[in-house]
């Protein structure tokens, strides 16, 4: 310490200069937390991004019975499939060939965790992304066909890593994935029209 | 030493208050700048700008939600035929003028547009060009780059003139392009000069025709629009202000303590 | 005691400390740069602008890191994306007034820390090289500014970026192929802005940083000057330091944080009430896009280049007046060895000293105001009369300060200091 310097002996001092070092490096530390929210939050999704994450609508009435559409909503494909009687039928009956049957580890809103995965047994409603890595299982909707085999009941396969999942999206074991095929809110404004992206739930979220 | 302590306590209290009252008073400066200015008062039955229009003022307020709303519906009404505000959505509108949904779906948005919708005008900008000479010019910015005084001398000055091809003229941007969409509401003014050596100078305003409002009620027409237009702007400006308020006052603490903590060290130079 | 522990012949550190210091010079930084670094004692207002410039460059990069994401550089896409930061990114408008209002308040800081040179002669021996580092980050700074400038791609961002560029067809021979050249295209262009947008993001900031770095390591080398203008180290005392330095660790650091709070303060107001700043920091024509088929009314650089833009419309020949302009810039590297008198501080110096300096202060300010105006009338016979006496500040002084003493007042040996 150079001669001119002295510092000031009394403890009281010592304590004083301790006590405002400290509230001032806290006061500090509590604005570089402050600063530093505007900058993190300009990382959640743009207005541009939650509007185009609108919810999507599409007109189901238009699907013929057996068919599946696809349309997109939040940058994901979601499968459509308008399930005809039959197809309803052969959800039952093989229950032991599922991993979560009743879909009590998957991922669906509350009115979708049910054997038929969706509020309307007609349509089924699914995020078409495979729960093991993330490709699109295709369709592969007829029963006992000659590639699929003959106990198959008719649902998704998927041609990544040969994941399968039955007309409920519910995946059978066997496969590299563990979890049904998730189902996205939705819901229907009238009979026709099917709203993707929206329910009783995230109503009042923007 | 104690009492010197005292005394250096109440000199850091007393710096901190007058850091305080210094900084207040340089805010209240600065806010009267940006203060709702009166601008030129009609009187009843006769406009009121007279030779000194350059320097009425649009005297806007931005945190009058009530304003912007008649603003907005303004808009709608009688610019959103041409004039787009590509930058805005509607559903921005909505949250930040406390527009509900369903109001603003019944009442504003046009059909077919939904909430989260750019504001986009109908008119399709080739036949603009074609019946104006050029397109209608997007609104989103112009409270920005011409400023709201400019705006609202721009549309208090339309006056009839035959020599053009909409049949007005405007003070504040002399040949302009635009008809004089609002004279329904403001009536149609004819320019009166006077002779000031060689030239002709503008005087004042006469109402030839009236207007469905008074000259008193079209000027807060014109206010509440170019409010809006003031809002559209730069619609995260209210809560740039009240966040503003918040921040200095911290900063103010702060810096007060780092004084204490700077006065404290520096008692060890001599 | 505020001071580190480490001396010569104590046992090495414990802990993780220990391990970090056998691999990085992280105590031998500590003592010989913050807590061994000696500096006058009687430092001023004058000397808190260098840390706050550091600061304010720290902080355009961490907010031009984050405008960097969501901008997005070309013609068709430049405008919309700066408004798209403006209203839908979460607290964009924040991050972009921080940096519109960051780039006027470094010029601000810049030119305080440039007058303190000025005032107390920190440009002269053994310091000029500091100096000369520190016009080149003044440079960098300009060009910095100017690329930034053009990158919203309003109106005057497209027209300012054509006069300047113009100029350079001033020079003789190579200019209009040199300008076609900066251009990438026959004028002001999606070539030019790109280009630009890699300059001012990666090119000229990593030029900054070295040349800051420079700065600093230049510092420290001959250590700072001070308002008496005297050489503390040849005043040692008993312990080898100087008697009139303390150490810049605890005493220095905590005085520069009292000026950041100071500053962020003012910063705050402007950013928070009035970041336009009347048109002065972001300019009324610059929220039109650009149009090459309409010019502005009045093209106006940002105030920060007025000066010197008032300089080149003083002459009415634009070869002369690039030129004149030019040289208004270059000056100031001469000072060095331009400035012949005995003393550095003002304090020291005469009655003409001190009067040339005001002089070119006033010239200063009121060649700023100039270029804001319209290039006409009174106008330009003011700016020529103001650009005579910011030249004469520099190309006089050899005369001037050789002889400019002060009668009375004498150097001392010991810095002037009063406790506060």
């Amino acid at each position: 310490m150079a001669d001119n310097v002295a510092v000031a002996d009394e403890s009281a001092d010592l304590s004083r200069r301790k006590f405002l070092t400290n509230a001032t490096i806290a006061t500090a530390a509590v604005g570089a937390a402050f600063v530093a929210v505007p900058f993190v939050e300009s990382w959640t999704p743009s207005e541009r991004a939650r509007a185009l994450g609108a919810p999507t609508e599409l007109d189901v009435s238009k699907i013929d019975p057996g068919q599946m559409t696809i349309v997109t909503w939040r940058r994901q494909p979601i499968y459509v499939v308008r399930r005809t009687p039959e197809m309803v039928q052969h959800l039952q009956g093989h229950d032991g060939d599922l991993k979560d049957p009743e879909s009590k580890s998957s991922d669906q809103p509350e009115y979708a965790k049910n054997v038929l995965r969706a509020r309307k047994a007609e349509y089924l409603v699914l995020i078409g992304t495979c729960t093991h890595l993330g490709c699109l299982p295709k369709q592969r909707f007829e029963a006992a066909s000659a590639e699929m085999g003959p106990s198959w009941p008719g649902g998704f396969f998927c041609p990544c890593h040969g994941s399968r999942f039955d007309l409920s999206g519910r995946v059978f074991n066997g496969s590299p994935a563990s979890l049904n095929l998730r189902v996205p809110p939705y819901e229907y404004p009238n009979d026709q029209t099917l709203r993707v992206g929206a329910d009783e739930t995230m109503k009042g979220t923007a | 030493m104690r009492t010197n302590k005292k005394r250096a306590a109440g000199r850091y209290l007393l710096a901190g208050v007058v850091e305080l009252v210094l900084v207040t008073v340089a805010s209240a400066c600065l806010s009267t700048v940006h203060a709702a200015e009166e601008a030129g008062k009609a009187e009843e039955g006769k406009p009121a700008l007279g030779a000194d229009w350059q320097h009425s003022k649009a005297g806007t307020t931005v945190e009058d939600q009530a304003v912007l709303q008649r603003g907005a519906r303004n808009f709608a009404s009688y610019c959103l035929g041409c004039h787009s505000l590509k930058y805005e959505r509607w559903s921005r509108m909505a949250k930040d003028l406390d527009i509900p949904e369903d109001m603003l779906e019944k009442n504003i948005l046009p059909p077919g547009d939904k909430p989260a919708d750019y504001v986009q005008t109908t008119m399709p900008a080739k036949d603009a060009e074609t019946w104006f000479g050029k397109t209608p010019p997007d609104l989103s910015l112009i409270a920005r780059s011409r400023g709201p005084d400019y705006l609202y001398q721009f549309l208090t000055t339309f006056y009839a003139d035959k020599t053009r091809p909409t049949g007005a003229n405007n003070l504040r941007l002399p040949a302009t392009a635009m008809p004089a969409v609002l004279s329904e509401l403001e009536g149609v003014k004819r320019a009166v000069y006077k002779t000031e050596g060689k030239e002709q100078v503008f005087d004042h305003f006469d109402l030839v025709a009236p207007g469905r409002l008074t000259p008193t009620e079209y000027e807060a027409f014109v206010r509440d629009t170019v409010t809006f237009l003031d809002y559209v702007g730069e619609p995260s400006q209210a809560s740039r202000r009240s966040l503003g308020i918040w921040v200095v006052l911290f900063l103010l603490v702060f810096t007060w303590l780092a004084w204490l903590m700077k006065k404290e060290y520096w008692k060890d130079v001599h | 005691m505020a001071v580190s522990n480490e001396t010569p012949g104590e046992a090495p550190r414990k802990g993780f400390l220990g391990w970090l210091n056998k691999r990085l010079p992280v105590d031998e930084f500590v003592k010989t740069q913050l807590t061994g670094y000696y500096a006058p004692k009687n430092f001023n207002i004058w000397y808190f602008f260098g840390s706050l410039a550091l600061l304010v460059l720290v902080m355009q990069l961490v907010t031009g890191i984050f405008l960097t994401m969501f901008y997005k550089p070309g013609e068709l896409t430049a405008f919309d994306s700066v408004e798209f930061i403006m209203r839908e990114v979460d607290h964009g408008w924040l991050i972009r007034y921080l940096h519109s209002t960051g780039a006027s308040a470094f010029f601000i800081v810049v030119y305080l820390h440039m007058f303190r040179a000025l005032l107390y002669g920190s440009y002269k021996a053994p310091r000029e090289l500091l100096w000369l580092l520190g016009m080149a980050v003044y440079l960098a700074l300009m060009a910095e500014a100017f690329m930034g400038y053009v990158l919203p791609w309003g109106n005057m961002s497209f027209w300012g970026a054509q006069v300047i560029v113009n100029l350079f067809g001033t020079i003789p021979a190579i200019g209009p192929p040199l300008v076609e050249w900066i251009r990438g295209d026959y004028g002001i262009a999606d070539a030019t802005l790109n280009r630009f947008f890699s300059l001012h993001v990666v090119a000229v900031p990593l030029g900054l940083l070295l040349l800051v770095l420079l700065h600093l390591v230049a510092l420290r080398q001959t250590g700072s000057n001070n308002p008496d203008g005297i050489e503390i180290k040849k005043n040692l005392g008993k312990d080898g330091h100087p008697v009139d330095g303390i150490p810049f660790h605890p005493y220095y650091t905590v005085k520069d944080v009292v000026g950041v709070g100071v500053f962020f303060v003012l910063f705050a107001i402007v950013v928070f009430f009035v970041p336009t700043f009347g048109g002065l920091f972001l300019e009324g024509p610059n929220f039109d896009q650009a149009n090459p088929m309409s010019t502005p009314e009045h093209i106006a650089p940002v105030w920060y280049f007025t000066p010197y833009y008032a300089i080149l419309r003083a002459v009415p020949d634009q070869r002369m007046g690039a030129l004149l302009m030019g040289i208004a810039v270059v000056s100031f590297f001469f000072l060095p060895w331009l400035d012949k008198s005995p003393v550095k501080s003002m304090r020291y110096r005469g009655p003409i000293s001190r009067i040339m300096l005001a002089v070119f202060v006033v010239s200063f300010i009121a060649l700023g105001y100039l270029g804001l105006q319209p290039a006409e009338g009174l106008y330009v016979m003011l700016a020529r009369i103001f650009a005579v006496g910011y030249f004469a500040y520099f190309w006089l002084m050899p005369f001037y300060s050789r002889v400019s003493v002060d009668p009375v007042k004498q150097v001392p040996e010991r810095v002037v200091f009063n406790a506060h």
